[in-house]
Order: structure tokens, then C-alpha cells, then sequence
């Protein structure tokens, strides 16, 4: 009895931990799908930002995450053009933009100051999870060199990114 | 007499031992990549010329704090500028404020 409690306890836990696993070791194809569709999402919603804010700061941080982040993702369709591979949808790309559609949605409805902050704020946790995201994940789990090179400039971009944020959230308070 | 030719010599020897500071202008390169300014060349003086090389697919800028240069740095450029001032001048990009470093100038 206590054996079959035991082995259904494992199996109802070996189904996630099985999900979790792969979805733990993308491979090169998947990893470029995240890292393009989490720089979509950033550039997506600086343009919205860019649509609706009248605040200088903000407006000037939306602008560099749409041209750094289009930079990065240019740089990342040549490469995945040289290397052949098509990028590869997954639940975390799935999960990512489902996310960042209903916060696109929400924000619609925000303008001037509660626009601002909550735009701002948002960024602060956006690149934070994706920076989590690509030094625990992405990054030791790319088996290409230059795919591997180009997601590491990536996190001192997003690293950067996330103190220019937090900077401006700091004065938005 | 005597003192004029006194004079003559002081100022000889003066512009003598300044010789050494006119030695022909350098050009010093400073390299941005990976979100980072590359270290700053020693021995900066008035004249020498620094090239900043963007090697990023970012845009950068080079930004003096005190605002004796500011210089937009498209990907891939290479942009000289001219030391006109002696003294420590911190600079940073404008697009990315952690990106920092100091050029020490002497005479």
C-alpha cells in the first residue's frame, strides 16, 4: 500500500518534472526563439510607451529599448540565417508573449503618470526575469559559440537596461 | 646688459625644457565593446587625438561630464576628437549611463 502511494506520488510528480526539464535544457533553435520574442516584447512596448508618454526620461528610455533591442534581434535573424536554423516556438516564447499581450492591453488603458510608472516598474521586473532567464538558462545551454556570444552580449545589454530602469523608477516614485 | 642677456638665457632655457611637451601629437584609440568603455591610454596630452572605436552594435556615445565633448557613436564608427584641455575628464554614455571611464590629460 505504502509502496503504491510511493509510486503514484512519483509518477504525479514525473510529469512536470519532465516538463520542467525540457523546457530547462532548450536547445539552440528554441533558445534563439526566446531571446528574439523576449526583445520583440521590449521593442513592442517601448513604442507603445513612445505612443503614450509625454515624460522626456521615459520617452528617452523607450526610445533605447527599441533601438537596442531591434539592434540585438537584427543581429540575432543574420545569425540564425548563417547557421541555418529555424527559431523554434516553445511554451516559455508561448508564455512570454501571453504575458506581455495582456500587459499591452492593461496599459492601453493607463495614461500620463500612472502610464509612466507602471510602464517603468514593469520594465524593472521585465528585465530582471529575462536576465534571470538567460544566465541560469539560455546562456549555458546555447551549444553554439557565436549564438552563445551574442546572447552573453545580450544579458549586459538587458543588465544595463535593468539599471537605467530602476534608475528611472527611482524618480517616479 | 647683463641682466637682459640674463633674461635672453632664462627664457632660452625655458623654452628648452618645455621642447620635450610640443613632441609630435598622438593618436590614442579607445575601444567600445560588449556595453563597455575599453581602458584609457596613459600619458594623454593636450594635442593628441583620441579615436573612439564602437565596435558594439549599439549606438554609444562618448560624453564628457564636465560637457567638453559629446560625441554620438554610431555602430561600427570610429570618430576622432582633439585633447584641448588638460585635467581628469569623466565621461559616459548618454544611452547607457553605466558605461563610464576618465581621460587624464597633462600638458
Amino acid at each position: 500500500m505504502l509502496k503504491a502511494l510511493g509510486l503514484a506520488a512519483i509518477l504525479a510528480m514525473g510529469a512536470p518534472l519532465a516538463a520542467q526539464a525540457q523546457a530547462a535544457k532548450p536547445n539552440d533553435a528554441q533558445i534563439a526563439h526566446i531571446a528574439y520574442t523576449a526583445g520583440v516584447i521590449d521593442v513592442t512596448a517601448g513604442k507603445q510607451a513612445l505612443a503614450k508618454s509625454k515624460d522626456k526620461s521615459v520617452r528617452d528610455f523607450a526610445q533605447e529599448m527599441v533601438r537596442d533591442h531591434t539592434a540585438v534581434n537584427d543581429q540575432a535573424l543574420a545569425l540564425v540565417k548563417k547557421l541555418g536554423v529555424t527559431p523554434q516556438d516553445n511554451p516559455t516564447s508561448k508564455a512570454l508573449a501571453k504575458d506581455a499581450a495582456a500587459k499591452l492591453k492593461t496599459y492601453a488603458a493607463l495614461n500620463g503618470a500612472a502610464f509612466d510608472k507602471a510602464y517603468v516598474a514593469n520594465e524593472v521586473a521585465y528585465h530582471k526575469t529575462v536576465n534571470g532567464a538567460l544566465a541560469t538558462t539560455l546562456i549555458p545551454n546555447a551549444q553554439n559559440a557565436e549564438l552563445k556570444s551574442l546572447l552573453q552580449t545580450g544579458l549586459k545589454l538587458f543588465t544595463e537596461h535593468q539599471v537605467h530602469a530602476e534608475h528611472l523608477a527611482a524618480g517616479h516614485h | 646688459m647683463a641682466i637682459p642677456r640674463r633674461l635672453f638665457l632664462a627664457l632660452a632655457g625655458a623654452a628648452l625644457a618645455a621642447a620635450p611637451a610640443t613632441a609630435a601629437p598622438k593618436v590614442y584609440a579607445v575601444t567600445l565593446q560588449q556595453m563597455a568603455f575599453g581602458p584609457a591610454p596613459a600619458g594623454l596630452r593636450v594635442g593628441d587625438t583620441i579615436e573612439w572605436v564602437n565596435n558594439d552594435i549599439f549606438v554609444h556615445s562618448a560624453t564628457a561630464r564636465d560637457k567638453s565633448f559629446d560625441l554620438e557613436l554610431k555602430p561600427k564608427a570610429r570618430v576622432r576628437m582633439k585633447l584641448k584641455q588638460t585635467g581628469t575628464i569623466a565621461f559616459y554614455c548618454r544611452y547607457h549611463p553605466g558605461m563610464t571611464g576618465r581621460l587624464v590629460v597633462g600638458r
